[in-house]
Protein backbone atom coordinates (compact mmCIF):
# COMPACT_ATOMS: atom_id res chain seq x y z
CA UNK A 1 0.00 0.00 0.00
CA UNK A 2 2.65 2.08 1.09
CA UNK A 3 4.27 3.25 -2.51
CA UNK A 4 0.43 3.95 -4.15
CA UNK A 5 -0.83 7.32 -4.20
CA UNK A 6 -4.25 6.01 -4.86
CA UNK A 7 -5.45 2.97 -4.44
CA UNK A 8 -8.80 2.11 -5.37
CA UNK A 9 -11.15 -0.91 -5.12
CA UNK A 10 -14.32 -2.31 -5.60
CA UNK A 11 -15.48 1.21 -6.79
CA UNK A 12 -19.39 1.82 -6.88
CA UNK A 13 -21.34 5.00 -7.03
CA UNK A 14 -25.07 5.39 -8.79
CA UNK A 15 -27.51 7.77 -8.64
CA UNK A 16 -30.85 6.57 -8.40
CA UNK A 17 -31.16 4.20 -11.14
CA UNK A 18 -28.48 4.95 -13.08
CA UNK A 19 -25.11 2.91 -12.01
CA UNK A 20 -21.96 5.59 -12.70
CA UNK A 21 -19.46 3.64 -11.65
CA UNK A 22 -19.57 -0.46 -11.28
CA UNK A 23 -17.06 -1.79 -9.66
CA UNK A 24 -13.52 0.01 -10.62
CA UNK A 25 -10.45 -1.23 -9.36
CA UNK A 26 -6.94 0.23 -10.08
CA UNK A 27 -3.53 1.57 -8.32
CA UNK A 28 -1.96 4.91 -8.88
CA UNK A 29 2.36 4.76 -8.23
CA UNK A 30 3.63 7.48 -6.24
CA UNK A 31 5.07 10.06 -8.73
CA UNK A 32 3.44 8.66 -11.86
CA UNK A 33 0.68 9.87 -14.36
CA UNK A 34 -2.29 7.81 -13.94
CA UNK A 35 -4.82 8.51 -17.28
CA UNK A 36 -8.52 7.72 -16.82
CA UNK A 37 -10.09 7.49 -20.54
CA UNK A 38 -13.02 7.85 -21.87
CA UNK A 39 -15.95 9.42 -24.01
CA UNK A 40 -18.33 12.19 -22.23
CA UNK A 41 -20.58 10.31 -19.79
CA UNK A 42 -18.00 7.59 -18.94
CA UNK A 43 -18.03 9.12 -14.97
CA UNK A 44 -14.85 9.96 -15.53
CA UNK A 45 -15.81 13.09 -13.74
CA UNK A 46 -17.83 11.00 -11.17
CA UNK A 47 -14.68 8.85 -10.69
CA UNK A 48 -12.70 12.41 -9.55
CA UNK A 49 -15.24 13.35 -7.55
CA UNK A 50 -15.21 10.58 -5.10
CA UNK A 51 -11.26 10.50 -4.81
CA UNK A 52 -11.25 14.38 -4.12
CA UNK A 53 -13.51 14.25 -1.27
CA UNK A 54 -16.18 15.66 -3.13
CA UNK A 55 -18.79 12.79 -3.21
CA UNK A 56 -19.15 9.54 -1.17
CA UNK A 57 -19.22 6.06 -3.09
CA UNK A 58 -21.63 4.10 -2.62
CA UNK A 59 -19.40 0.70 -2.00
CA UNK A 60 -15.85 -0.07 -2.12
CA UNK A 61 -12.99 1.63 -0.80
CA UNK A 62 -10.18 4.64 -2.11
CA UNK A 63 -7.30 5.43 -0.24
CA UNK A 64 -5.73 8.74 -1.56
CA UNK A 65 -2.09 9.75 -0.55
CA UNK A 66 -2.85 6.47 2.49
CA UNK A 67 -5.41 8.21 3.89
CA UNK A 68 -9.33 6.40 3.89
CA UNK A 69 -11.47 9.19 1.84
CA UNK A 70 -14.12 8.35 3.35
CA UNK A 71 -13.48 8.91 6.97
CA UNK A 72 -9.83 10.65 6.89
CA UNK A 73 -11.89 13.67 4.57
CA UNK A 74 -9.35 16.27 6.37
CA UNK A 75 -5.74 14.30 5.78
CA UNK A 76 -7.34 13.96 2.06
CA UNK A 77 -7.71 17.27 1.55
CA UNK A 78 -4.58 18.52 2.77
CA UNK A 79 -2.50 16.81 0.10
CA UNK A 80 -4.07 16.68 -2.90
CA UNK A 81 -5.16 19.50 -4.93
CA UNK A 82 -7.58 19.87 -7.92
CA UNK A 83 -8.42 21.24 -11.24
CA UNK A 84 -11.83 20.55 -12.60
CA UNK A 85 -13.41 20.29 -16.42
CA UNK A 86 -15.03 23.79 -16.13
CA UNK A 87 -11.87 26.28 -14.99
CA UNK A 88 -13.24 27.63 -11.43
CA UNK A 89 -11.26 30.79 -11.76
CA UNK A 90 -13.01 34.12 -10.37
CA UNK A 91 -14.35 36.06 -12.85
CA UNK A 92 -14.56 39.41 -10.69
CA UNK A 93 -11.02 39.27 -9.66
CA UNK A 94 -7.60 39.60 -11.57
CA UNK A 95 -5.30 36.68 -11.67
CA UNK A 96 -3.32 37.98 -8.90
CA UNK A 97 -6.17 38.56 -6.46
CA UNK A 98 -7.10 34.57 -7.21
CA UNK A 99 -3.98 33.27 -6.17
CA UNK A 100 -3.77 35.56 -3.51
CA UNK A 101 -6.98 34.16 -2.18
CA UNK A 102 -5.45 30.52 -3.10
CA UNK A 103 -2.93 31.81 -0.60
CA UNK A 104 -4.45 33.33 1.97
CA UNK A 105 -6.94 29.99 2.63
CA UNK A 106 -4.25 27.77 2.88
CA UNK A 107 -2.09 30.07 5.22
CA UNK A 108 0.80 30.03 3.14
CA UNK A 109 3.54 32.31 5.02
CA UNK A 110 5.18 34.69 1.85
CA UNK A 111 1.82 34.60 0.00
CA UNK A 112 3.30 37.60 -2.06
CA UNK A 113 6.30 35.70 -3.60
CA UNK A 114 5.04 32.65 -4.17
CA UNK A 115 1.92 34.15 -5.76
CA UNK A 116 4.86 36.21 -8.24
CA UNK A 117 6.33 32.52 -8.53
CA UNK A 118 3.54 31.51 -10.54
CA UNK A 119 2.50 33.66 -12.43
CA UNK A 120 6.41 33.62 -13.82
CA UNK A 121 6.15 30.37 -14.14
CA UNK A 122 2.65 30.03 -15.94
CA UNK A 123 3.45 33.24 -17.63
CA UNK A 124 0.43 35.26 -16.80
CA UNK A 125 2.89 38.32 -15.39
CA UNK A 126 1.52 40.46 -18.09
CA UNK A 127 -2.26 39.98 -17.62
CA UNK A 128 -1.49 39.63 -13.89
CA UNK A 129 -3.86 42.80 -12.62
CA UNK A 130 -6.49 42.36 -15.21
CA UNK A 131 -10.06 40.49 -14.18
CA UNK A 132 -9.82 36.62 -15.38
CA UNK A 133 -13.03 37.80 -17.15
CA UNK A 134 -11.29 39.19 -20.03
CA UNK A 135 -8.70 35.86 -20.25
CA UNK A 136 -8.29 33.28 -23.04
CA UNK A 137 -9.29 29.65 -22.32
CA UNK A 138 -5.89 28.78 -22.12
CA UNK A 139 -4.92 31.47 -19.95
CA UNK A 140 -7.83 30.58 -17.55
CA UNK A 141 -6.54 26.91 -17.59
CA UNK A 142 -2.99 28.17 -16.41
CA UNK A 143 -4.19 29.52 -13.77
CA UNK A 144 -6.74 27.48 -12.47
CA UNK A 145 -3.51 24.97 -12.28
CA UNK A 146 -1.50 27.40 -10.64
CA UNK A 147 -4.20 28.14 -7.86
CA UNK A 148 -4.12 24.33 -7.23
CA UNK A 149 -0.25 24.45 -7.18
CA UNK A 150 -0.72 27.04 -3.98
CA UNK A 151 -0.90 24.48 -1.68
CA UNK A 152 1.79 22.46 -3.10
CA UNK A 153 0.10 19.43 -2.97
CA UNK A 154 1.57 15.69 -3.70
CA UNK A 155 -1.11 14.16 -5.82
CA UNK A 156 -3.38 16.35 -8.29
CA UNK A 157 -6.57 15.69 -9.90
CA UNK A 158 -6.55 17.08 -13.32
CA UNK A 159 -10.05 16.78 -15.08
CA UNK A 160 -9.92 17.03 -18.88
CA UNK A 161 -7.53 19.94 -18.63
CA UNK A 162 -7.57 19.96 -22.04
CA UNK A 163 -10.78 20.32 -23.10
CA UNK A 164 -11.92 22.80 -25.66
CA UNK A 165 -8.35 24.61 -25.81
CA UNK A 166 -6.50 25.18 -28.79
CA UNK A 167 -3.29 22.95 -29.88
CA UNK A 168 -0.70 25.65 -28.73
CA UNK A 169 -2.50 25.66 -25.26
CA UNK A 170 -2.75 22.09 -25.45
CA UNK A 171 0.85 21.64 -25.56
CA UNK A 172 1.44 24.19 -22.84
CA UNK A 173 -0.51 22.25 -20.51
CA UNK A 174 1.06 19.06 -21.37
CA UNK A 175 4.29 20.36 -20.67
CA UNK A 176 3.62 21.57 -16.79
CA UNK A 177 2.18 18.64 -15.99
CA UNK A 178 5.59 16.59 -16.75
CA UNK A 179 7.60 19.84 -15.39
CA UNK A 180 5.64 18.58 -12.09
CA UNK A 181 6.07 14.80 -12.76
CA UNK A 182 9.44 15.72 -12.88
CA UNK A 183 8.89 17.08 -9.45
CA UNK A 184 7.89 14.22 -7.81
CA UNK A 185 4.04 14.45 -8.34
CA UNK A 186 1.23 12.00 -8.95
CA UNK A 187 -0.62 13.41 -11.34
CA UNK A 188 -4.51 11.63 -11.90
CA UNK A 189 -5.73 12.75 -15.07
CA UNK A 190 -8.99 12.41 -16.98
CA UNK A 191 -9.46 12.57 -20.72
CA UNK A 192 -11.05 11.92 -23.86
CA UNK A 193 -8.29 11.87 -26.14
CA UNK A 194 -6.18 8.80 -26.63
CA UNK A 195 -3.23 11.20 -27.92
CA UNK A 196 -3.05 13.38 -24.48
CA UNK A 197 -2.75 9.98 -22.62
CA UNK A 198 -0.30 8.30 -24.44
CA UNK A 199 1.82 11.69 -24.22
CA UNK A 200 1.64 11.77 -20.79
CA UNK A 201 0.59 8.93 -18.91
CA UNK A 202 2.36 6.03 -17.67
CA UNK A 203 -0.26 4.10 -17.22
CA UNK A 204 -4.10 3.97 -18.51
CA UNK A 205 -7.03 3.02 -17.64
CA UNK A 206 -10.18 2.78 -20.54
CA UNK A 207 -13.18 3.85 -18.80
CA UNK A 208 -16.85 2.41 -20.49
CA UNK A 209 -20.28 2.83 -19.11
CA UNK A 210 -18.73 2.51 -15.56
CA UNK A 211 -16.81 -0.23 -16.09
CA UNK A 212 -12.96 -0.52 -16.64
CA UNK A 213 -12.85 -2.25 -20.23
CA UNK A 214 -9.01 -2.05 -20.31
CA UNK A 215 -5.54 -1.05 -17.98
CA UNK A 216 -2.06 -0.92 -19.17
CA UNK A 217 0.43 1.36 -20.56
CA UNK A 218 -0.24 2.91 -23.32
CA UNK A 219 2.29 0.67 -25.63
CA UNK A 220 0.10 -2.46 -24.27
CA UNK A 221 -3.08 -0.74 -24.75
CA UNK A 222 -2.03 0.25 -28.54
CA UNK A 223 -1.06 -3.59 -29.11
CA UNK A 224 -4.73 -4.16 -28.31
CA UNK A 225 -6.32 -2.04 -31.16
CA UNK A 226 -6.29 -2.78 -34.58
CA UNK A 227 -7.47 0.25 -36.04
CA UNK A 228 -4.96 1.67 -37.89
CA UNK A 229 -4.88 1.33 -41.16
CA UNK A 230 -3.52 2.98 -44.82
CA UNK A 231 -6.55 3.85 -47.39
CA UNK A 232 -6.23 3.99 -50.75
CA UNK A 233 -8.33 6.00 -53.08
CA UNK A 234 -8.45 5.01 -57.01
CA UNK A 235 -9.98 6.72 -59.88
CA UNK A 236 -12.18 3.61 -60.97
CA UNK A 237 -13.17 0.34 -60.73
CA UNK A 238 -10.66 -1.20 -62.84
CA UNK A 239 -7.59 0.16 -60.75
CA UNK A 240 -9.44 -0.64 -57.21
CA UNK A 241 -9.95 -4.41 -58.40
CA UNK A 242 -6.45 -4.58 -59.35
CA UNK A 243 -5.04 -3.21 -56.48
CA UNK A 244 -7.39 -5.49 -54.38
CA UNK A 245 -6.11 -8.63 -56.79
CA UNK A 246 -2.33 -7.21 -55.90
CA UNK A 247 -2.78 -6.67 -52.22
CA UNK A 248 -5.01 -9.75 -51.53
CA UNK A 249 -2.47 -11.30 -49.08
CA UNK A 250 -3.68 -9.26 -45.97
CA UNK A 251 -7.34 -8.34 -44.77
CA UNK A 252 -8.31 -5.34 -46.99
CA UNK A 253 -11.55 -3.78 -46.58
CA UNK A 254 -13.01 -2.80 -50.22
CA UNK A 255 -15.26 0.48 -49.87
CA UNK A 256 -17.07 -0.11 -53.71
CA UNK A 257 -18.92 3.55 -53.46
CA UNK A 258 -15.98 5.31 -52.31
CA UNK A 259 -13.52 3.62 -54.77
CA UNK A 260 -11.07 2.76 -51.84
CA UNK A 261 -9.15 -0.25 -49.91
CA UNK A 262 -8.15 0.16 -46.65
CA UNK A 263 -5.20 -2.15 -45.64
CA UNK A 264 -4.54 -2.70 -41.69
CA UNK A 265 -1.12 -1.35 -40.62
CA UNK A 266 0.69 -0.28 -37.62
CA UNK A 267 1.83 2.66 -39.11
CA UNK A 268 5.35 2.18 -39.55
CA UNK A 269 7.15 2.84 -42.26
CA UNK A 270 8.27 -0.45 -43.34
CA UNK A 271 4.73 -1.68 -43.66
CA UNK A 272 3.68 1.70 -46.02
CA UNK A 273 6.93 1.01 -48.26
CA UNK A 274 5.64 -2.68 -48.59
CA UNK A 275 2.50 -1.09 -49.97
CA UNK A 276 3.66 1.31 -52.24
CA UNK A 277 6.13 -0.82 -53.71
CA UNK A 278 3.28 -3.40 -54.90
CA UNK A 279 1.35 -0.58 -56.48
CA UNK A 280 4.48 0.50 -58.32
CA UNK A 281 5.76 -2.63 -59.40
CA UNK A 282 2.36 -3.21 -60.68
CA UNK A 283 1.98 -0.09 -61.86
CA UNK A 284 -1.71 0.65 -60.45
CA UNK A 285 -2.47 4.29 -60.07
CA UNK A 286 -3.44 5.64 -56.58
CA UNK A 287 -5.03 8.92 -56.57
CA UNK A 288 -4.76 9.19 -53.04
CA UNK A 289 -3.64 7.77 -49.82
CA UNK A 290 -4.36 8.15 -46.04
CA UNK A 291 -2.76 7.06 -43.44
CA UNK A 292 -5.16 6.17 -39.92
CA UNK A 293 -4.03 6.02 -36.56
CA UNK A 294 -5.60 4.10 -33.95
CA UNK A 295 -8.45 6.77 -31.73
CA UNK A 296 -10.18 6.77 -29.31
CA UNK A 297 -13.15 5.31 -31.74
CA UNK A 298 -10.68 2.17 -32.45
CA UNK A 299 -10.02 1.53 -29.03
CA UNK A 300 -13.89 1.66 -27.89
CA UNK A 301 -14.32 -0.52 -31.20
CA UNK A 302 -11.68 -3.05 -30.00
CA UNK A 303 -12.27 -3.02 -26.30
CA UNK A 304 -15.80 -2.76 -25.88
CA UNK A 305 -18.90 -5.33 -28.02
CA UNK A 306 -21.12 -2.05 -28.27
CA UNK A 307 -20.01 -1.15 -31.42
CA UNK A 308 -20.38 -4.67 -33.05
CA UNK A 309 -23.15 -3.45 -35.28
CA UNK A 310 -21.24 -0.82 -36.98
CA UNK A 311 -18.65 -3.36 -38.08
CA UNK A 312 -20.74 -5.60 -38.91
CA UNK A 313 -22.60 -2.88 -41.10
CA UNK A 314 -19.52 -1.30 -42.47
CA UNK B 1 -4.53 26.94 14.72
CA UNK B 2 -7.96 26.22 16.44
CA UNK B 3 -10.70 25.67 13.84
CA UNK B 4 -12.86 28.69 15.21
CA UNK B 5 -10.63 30.87 13.83
CA UNK B 6 -9.46 28.83 11.50
CA UNK B 7 -13.25 29.32 10.35
CA UNK B 8 -13.37 33.38 11.27
CA UNK B 9 -10.27 33.90 8.80
CA UNK B 10 -11.89 31.88 6.50
CA UNK B 11 -15.13 34.20 6.32
CA UNK B 12 -12.67 37.34 6.75
CA UNK B 13 -11.49 36.28 3.31
CA UNK B 14 -14.68 35.35 1.39
CA UNK B 15 -15.94 38.56 2.66
CA UNK B 16 -13.23 40.82 1.03
CA UNK B 17 -13.82 38.15 -2.35
CA UNK B 18 -17.86 39.25 -2.11
CA UNK B 19 -17.16 42.93 -1.25
CA UNK B 20 -14.79 43.01 -4.25
CA UNK B 21 -17.57 41.19 -6.45
CA UNK B 22 -20.36 44.04 -5.45
CA UNK B 23 -18.04 47.11 -6.19
CA UNK B 24 -16.96 45.41 -9.47
CA UNK B 25 -20.12 44.48 -10.78
CA UNK B 26 -21.76 47.09 -12.05
CA UNK B 27 -25.54 45.68 -12.46
CA UNK B 28 -24.93 44.97 -8.90
CA UNK B 29 -23.92 48.80 -7.68
CA UNK B 30 -27.16 49.59 -9.69
CA UNK B 31 -29.55 47.89 -8.44
CA UNK B 32 -28.45 47.70 -4.91
CA UNK B 33 -27.94 51.63 -4.83
CA UNK B 34 -29.12 53.43 -7.89
CA UNK B 35 -31.93 51.94 -8.58
CA UNK B 36 -33.95 52.09 -5.39
CA UNK B 37 -33.03 56.03 -5.54
CA UNK B 38 -34.69 55.80 -9.15
CA UNK B 39 -37.61 54.38 -7.70
CA UNK B 40 -37.81 56.82 -4.50
CA UNK B 41 -37.41 59.92 -7.13
CA UNK B 42 -40.09 58.06 -9.25
CA UNK B 43 -42.87 57.22 -6.67
CA UNK B 44 -42.19 60.72 -4.70
CA UNK B 45 -42.13 63.03 -7.36
CA UNK B 46 -44.33 61.67 -10.17
CA UNK B 47 -46.62 59.37 -8.46
CA UNK B 48 -46.59 60.30 -5.25
CA UNK B 49 -49.02 63.35 -5.59
CA UNK B 50 -51.92 61.50 -7.16
CA UNK B 51 -52.54 59.55 -3.82
CA UNK B 52 -54.43 60.64 -0.99
CA UNK B 53 -52.39 60.35 1.44
CA UNK B 54 -51.99 62.47 5.11
CA UNK B 55 -49.01 64.87 5.02
CA UNK B 56 -45.98 64.46 3.03
CA UNK B 57 -45.74 61.30 0.41
CA UNK B 58 -41.71 61.17 1.29
CA UNK B 59 -42.66 60.66 4.52
CA UNK B 60 -45.14 58.12 3.77
CA UNK B 61 -43.02 55.83 1.06
CA UNK B 62 -39.66 56.20 3.02
CA UNK B 63 -40.33 52.98 5.35
CA UNK B 64 -41.52 50.86 2.17
CA UNK B 65 -38.38 52.17 0.00
CA UNK B 66 -35.94 51.01 2.49
CA UNK B 67 -37.65 47.35 2.60
CA UNK B 68 -37.76 47.74 -1.29
CA UNK B 69 -34.10 48.85 -1.41
CA UNK B 70 -33.66 45.59 0.17
CA UNK B 71 -35.30 43.52 -2.02
CA UNK B 72 -33.34 44.38 -4.34
CA UNK B 73 -30.02 44.03 -3.34
CA UNK B 74 -30.85 40.50 -3.03
CA UNK B 75 -30.78 39.87 -6.46
CA UNK B 76 -27.44 39.65 -7.11
CA UNK B 77 -26.80 37.43 -4.62
CA UNK B 78 -28.70 34.52 -5.25
CA UNK B 79 -27.01 35.16 -8.92
CA UNK B 80 -23.50 35.22 -7.33
CA UNK B 81 -24.14 32.08 -4.94
CA UNK B 82 -25.44 30.43 -8.21
CA UNK B 83 -22.20 31.37 -9.97
CA UNK B 84 -20.01 29.74 -7.57
CA UNK B 85 -22.25 26.41 -6.97
CA UNK B 86 -22.36 26.12 -10.98
CA UNK B 87 -18.62 26.93 -12.13
CA UNK B 88 -16.85 25.23 -9.41
CA UNK B 89 -15.72 27.53 -6.86
CA UNK B 90 -17.37 25.75 -4.28
CA UNK B 91 -15.72 22.57 -5.23
CA UNK B 92 -12.86 23.92 -5.18
CA UNK B 93 -13.32 25.74 -1.52
CA UNK B 94 -14.38 21.99 -0.47
CA UNK B 95 -11.28 20.02 -1.48
CA UNK B 96 -9.01 23.02 0.08
CA UNK B 97 -11.13 22.20 3.53
CA UNK B 98 -12.42 25.51 3.54
CA UNK B 99 -14.53 25.79 6.52
CA UNK B 100 -17.91 24.96 5.88
CA UNK B 101 -19.65 27.79 6.68
CA UNK B 102 -17.10 30.45 5.68
CA UNK B 103 -18.43 30.53 1.80
CA UNK B 104 -22.06 31.10 2.98
CA UNK B 105 -21.17 33.25 5.65
CA UNK B 106 -19.04 35.64 3.13
CA UNK B 107 -21.84 35.72 1.08
CA UNK B 108 -25.03 36.85 3.68
CA UNK B 109 -22.43 39.06 5.57
CA UNK B 110 -21.39 41.30 2.27
CA UNK B 111 -24.99 40.93 1.18
CA UNK B 112 -26.45 42.47 4.41
CA UNK B 113 -23.87 45.20 4.24
CA UNK B 114 -24.92 45.94 0.68
CA UNK B 115 -28.52 46.02 1.36
CA UNK B 116 -27.35 48.40 4.89
CA UNK B 117 -25.45 50.57 2.32
CA UNK B 118 -28.46 51.36 -0.01
CA UNK B 119 -30.48 52.19 2.86
CA UNK B 120 -28.22 54.53 4.41
CA UNK B 121 -28.55 56.16 0.73
CA UNK B 122 -31.99 56.32 0.26
CA UNK B 123 -32.44 57.86 3.88
CA UNK B 124 -29.80 60.57 2.57
CA UNK B 125 -31.72 61.04 -0.44
CA UNK B 126 -35.01 61.06 1.22
CA UNK B 127 -34.04 63.59 3.78
CA UNK B 128 -32.64 65.53 0.85
CA UNK B 129 -36.13 65.21 -0.65
CA UNK B 130 -37.59 66.83 2.27
CA UNK B 131 -38.01 63.22 4.70
CA UNK B 132 -38.43 64.70 8.18
CA UNK B 133 -38.70 62.46 10.75
CA UNK B 134 -39.61 62.74 14.29
CA UNK B 135 -38.37 59.36 15.95
CA UNK B 136 -36.36 60.31 18.47
CA UNK B 137 -32.89 57.62 19.42
CA UNK B 138 -34.40 54.67 19.96
CA UNK B 139 -36.74 54.25 17.67
CA UNK B 140 -34.00 55.13 15.17
CA UNK B 141 -31.95 52.10 16.67
CA UNK B 142 -35.21 50.44 16.58
CA UNK B 143 -35.63 50.72 12.87
CA UNK B 144 -32.10 49.92 12.31
CA UNK B 145 -32.59 46.98 13.55
CA UNK B 146 -35.46 45.96 11.99
CA UNK B 147 -33.86 46.13 8.72
CA UNK B 148 -30.81 44.29 9.93
CA UNK B 149 -32.84 41.90 10.78
CA UNK B 150 -34.60 41.85 7.24
CA UNK B 151 -31.45 42.05 4.75
CA UNK B 152 -29.60 39.38 7.22
CA UNK B 153 -32.70 36.95 7.12
CA UNK B 154 -33.92 37.96 3.46
CA UNK B 155 -29.95 37.16 2.81
CA UNK B 156 -30.07 33.86 4.19
CA UNK B 157 -32.99 32.54 1.96
CA UNK B 158 -31.30 34.17 -0.56
CA UNK B 159 -28.34 32.07 -0.17
CA UNK B 160 -30.33 28.88 0.07
CA UNK B 161 -31.93 29.82 -3.02
CA UNK B 162 -29.06 30.86 -5.28
CA UNK B 163 -27.91 27.31 -3.75
CA UNK B 164 -30.53 25.38 -4.32
CA UNK B 165 -31.22 26.92 -8.19
CA UNK B 166 -30.11 25.11 -11.07
CA UNK B 167 -28.65 28.24 -12.71
CA UNK B 168 -28.09 31.42 -12.89
CA UNK B 169 -31.39 32.48 -14.62
CA UNK B 170 -33.59 30.08 -12.72
CA UNK B 171 -31.43 32.08 -8.98
CA UNK B 172 -32.42 35.26 -10.45
CA UNK B 173 -36.14 34.29 -11.41
CA UNK B 174 -36.30 33.13 -7.75
CA UNK B 175 -35.89 36.44 -6.28
CA UNK B 176 -38.60 37.93 -8.24
CA UNK B 177 -41.05 37.09 -5.61
CA UNK B 178 -39.37 39.37 -3.16
CA UNK B 179 -38.89 41.84 -5.48
CA UNK B 180 -42.56 42.02 -6.21
CA UNK B 181 -43.84 41.47 -2.32
CA UNK B 182 -43.50 45.52 -1.47
CA UNK B 183 -45.65 46.73 -4.63
CA UNK B 184 -48.71 44.04 -2.82
CA UNK B 185 -48.03 45.22 0.28
CA UNK B 186 -48.66 49.26 2.04
CA UNK B 187 -45.46 50.27 1.03
CA UNK B 188 -46.89 52.82 -1.50
CA UNK B 189 -50.57 53.56 -0.44
CA UNK B 190 -52.46 52.37 2.55
CA UNK B 191 -53.73 48.97 2.36
CA UNK B 192 -57.11 49.71 2.67
CA UNK B 193 -57.45 51.49 -0.90
CA UNK B 194 -57.11 48.37 -2.34
CA UNK B 195 -59.23 45.84 -3.39
CA UNK B 196 -60.43 43.28 -1.39
CA UNK B 197 -58.46 40.00 -2.32
CA UNK B 198 -54.89 42.43 -2.64
CA UNK B 199 -56.04 44.25 0.24
CA UNK B 200 -56.55 40.85 2.30
CA UNK B 201 -53.01 39.44 0.60
CA UNK B 202 -51.62 42.84 1.47
CA UNK B 203 -52.55 42.52 4.94
CA UNK B 204 -51.16 39.21 5.30
CA UNK B 205 -47.70 39.21 3.39
CA UNK B 206 -44.31 39.45 5.83
CA UNK B 207 -43.35 42.70 4.40
CA UNK B 208 -46.61 44.59 5.48
CA UNK B 209 -45.46 44.66 9.26
CA UNK B 210 -42.12 45.03 8.66
CA UNK B 211 -43.43 48.11 6.68
CA UNK B 212 -45.46 49.48 9.24
CA UNK B 213 -43.23 48.94 11.86
CA UNK B 214 -40.67 50.82 10.11
CA UNK B 215 -43.16 54.03 9.72
CA UNK B 216 -44.52 53.79 12.97
CA UNK B 217 -40.67 53.65 14.76
CA UNK B 218 -39.76 56.64 12.01
CA UNK B 219 -42.66 58.81 12.24
CA UNK B 220 -41.81 58.69 16.12
CA UNK B 221 -45.35 57.12 17.22
CA UNK B 222 -45.60 53.81 18.30
CA UNK B 223 -46.25 50.69 15.84
CA UNK B 224 -48.91 48.49 16.49
CA UNK B 225 -47.72 45.69 18.84
CA UNK B 226 -49.04 43.29 16.88
CA UNK B 227 -47.20 44.56 13.78
CA UNK B 228 -43.80 44.49 15.84
CA UNK B 229 -44.43 41.17 16.99
CA UNK B 230 -45.01 40.16 12.88
CA UNK B 231 -42.62 41.76 11.99
CA UNK B 232 -40.00 40.00 14.11
CA UNK B 233 -41.52 37.17 13.77
CA UNK B 234 -41.15 37.27 10.19
CA UNK B 235 -37.34 38.39 10.01
CA UNK B 236 -36.51 35.55 12.68
CA UNK B 237 -38.15 33.19 10.39
CA UNK B 238 -36.63 33.81 7.22
CA UNK B 239 -33.66 33.42 9.25
CA UNK B 240 -34.11 30.49 10.18
CA UNK B 241 -35.65 28.98 7.34
CA UNK B 242 -32.80 29.86 4.74
CA UNK B 243 -29.97 29.22 7.24
CA UNK B 244 -31.23 25.22 7.00
CA UNK B 245 -32.07 25.13 4.11
CA UNK B 246 -28.81 26.40 2.38
CA UNK B 247 -26.62 24.47 4.73
CA UNK B 248 -28.76 21.28 3.76
CA UNK B 249 -28.57 22.46 -0.13
CA UNK B 250 -25.05 23.01 0.41
CA UNK B 251 -24.26 19.44 2.18
CA UNK B 252 -25.98 17.96 -0.93
CA UNK B 253 -24.69 19.41 -4.15
CA UNK B 254 -21.55 20.62 -3.25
Amino acid sequence: MKSSAIAVSGLRKAYGDKVVLDGIDFDVASGSVFSLLGPNGAGKTTAVNVLATLLRADAGTVYVGGHDVATATREVRAVIGVTGQFAAVDELLSGRENLRMMADLQRVRDGGRMVAGLLERFDLVESADKLTSTYSGGMRRKLDLAMTLVGRPRIIFLDEPTTGLDPRSRRTMWEIVRELVAEGTTIFLTTQYLDEADQLADRIAVLDQGRLVAQGTPEELKRQVPGGHIRLQFNDVRQLDAAERRLALSTVTRDDEALALQIPSDGSIPALRAVLDVLEGSGIQAEALTMHTPDLDDVFLALTGRTDAEVIAQ
Amino acid sequence: MSSVSTSFGDSAIMLRRNFKHSVRNPVTLFNSVLFPVVMMVMFVYVLGGAFKIQGEYVDYALPGLLVMTISYGLGATAASVNDDMTKGIINRFKTMDVSRGAVLTGHVVSTTVRCLIGDAVIIGVGLAMGFRSDAGFLDWLGAVGILLLLSFGASWLTVALGLAAKSVESASFGVIPLIMLPFLSSAFVPADTMGTGVRQFAEYQPFTPIIETLRGLLSGGQPSTGHMIAAFAWCVGFAVVGYVWAVATFKKRA
